[in-house]
């Protein structure tokens, strides 16, 4: 069983950030159950877990970023979207930083097999300063890290770079 | 949270409204853009007779503006009612029918930024033909009130989405590749009934123009029920 994870505090954003991510691994025949981060203390159970994003106003879980701490103690694998990928950085001392990008963008990455300039589409205000993660792009900020078991992108791969999901759940 | 409803009378916008209501928003005002330009990339050219007809079944508010359909113009236009819905109705937030378009998308999300009301798109991404089993399942009447891709032709106009027409559909998709559930402007869609609306509409009157596999329905409608 893996496990989905949603950090939005408005029930009506699930549509938009969670669901899209649940499509990939419904297609793929993959198992998971999903749960609001505040109702998450430990992952042990699960086999895989996606942390989603979440919109650009919705930024609640910013102020409880000590309730993703089992991210330091776990080795099970994870990958942080967006707003996902900011909560590794944050757990592991990075900085938050301002920076508004919407839309599609090309960026540079090598991460879970996809490598190379390509099209990513972006929703987010904030980014990470990361501490000790392997950076896995090029250009002004960083868009893909990993760090042990753990991959985090800024942007959303479920809407143009699905295989990243994809190669995540092969692992 | 008070939300403004981006509203073209369509299927996707209708039902996102409906999605909304149901998690248990309050839907305080709907805003309509009409573009004198047919082929705007930004919004659905709607007669705006027909979505006030729809406000007025649904008891929601509505707020109308009309643009010249010039590509940054219609966006300052939008902003513009959406800044009023702001100070009238008090809204926190914009929910809208986007499903895979990121032209549209990004630039309402901008706007939504800079006036830091939250962005909602309910259906975004969504699979097609769920899409269009869940209109069904939830009892919306939807008719298609333009086609603008081969196949497709003068004889789907007033075609209610139904089971039926869901399988030609997806039959045609195979073979053709159209879009079944019409965003990606091979259709357009008039909701004549759903759960949001007190009562049911009918067309009362049509006009049609086109020509090819490029069809365009005008229809005035009215309450089914006096």
């Amino acid at each position: 069983m893996n496990l989905i994870i949603n950090v939005c505090k408005e029930r009506l954003h699930y549509y938009e950030f969670v669901k899209p991510v649940e499509s990939i691994l419904k297609q793929s025949g993959i198992k998971f159950i999903t749960k609001h981060y505040s109702e998450v203390e430990s992952v042990e159970e699960y086999n895989k877990i996606i942390i989603c994003g979440t919109s650009l106003k919705d930024n609640e879980f910013l102020k409880e970023i000590e309730k993703f701490s089992w991210l330091k103690e776990t080795n099970k694998k994870v990958l942080g979207i967006c707003a996902g990928f900011q909560i590794m950085g944050l757990v592991y001392n990075g900085k938050l930083k301002k920076k508004t990008e919407i839309g599609f963008f090309n960026e540079e990455i090598n991460i879970l097999n996809v490598k190379g300039k390509v099209q990513v589409y972006h929703l987010h205000n904030n980014y990470v300063e990361f501490e000790d993660f392997e950076i896995l792009s090029k250009g002004d900020i960083v868009q893909a890290v990993k760090k042990k078991n753990l991959y985090g992108v800024l942007f959303h791969p479920e809407v143009r770079n699905k295989e990243i999901i994809k190669n995540f759940l092969k692992l | 949270m008070r939300l403004g409803v981006l509203f073209s009378g369509g299927k996707d916008s209708t039902y996102a409204a409906y999605l909304a209501f149901k998690k248990g928003y309050k839907l305080s005002c709907l805003i309509s853009v009409f573009s004198k330009n047919q082929d705007s990339y930004m919004f659905h050219t709607p007669s705006i007779s027909k979505v006030i007809k729809q406000a007025s079944v649904m008891n929601i508010p509505i707020l109308t503006v009309e643009t010249n359909g010039e590509k940054e113009k219609e966006l300052e236009d939008l902003k513009r009612i959406i800044e009023k819905a702001i100070e009238e109705f008090e809204i926190e937030g914009i929910v809208t029918g986007a499903v895979e378009s990121v032209y549209q998308g990004t630039r309402i999300q901008n706007i939504c930024n800079s006036l830091e009301i939250e962005c909602f798109n309910p259906l975004w991404l969504k699979d097609q033909v769920e899409l269009l089993n869940e209109l069904i399942e939830n009892k919306f009447e939807v008719i298609l009130t333009s086609v603008a891709a081969f196949p497709l032709d003068e004889s789907y106009l007033g075609k209610r989405i139904d089971k039926e027409l869901v399988l030609k559909l997806r039959e045609l998709n195979s073979k053709f590749k159209i879009n079944i559930a019409g965003e990606g402007g091979e259709f357009e869609s008039l909701v004549l009934n759903c759960p949001l609306f007190s009562q049911g509409l009918k067309v009362v009157s049509k006009t049609i123009k086109g020509s090819g596999n490029s069809f365009r329905m005008e229809v005035e409608v009215g309450n089914l029920l006096y």
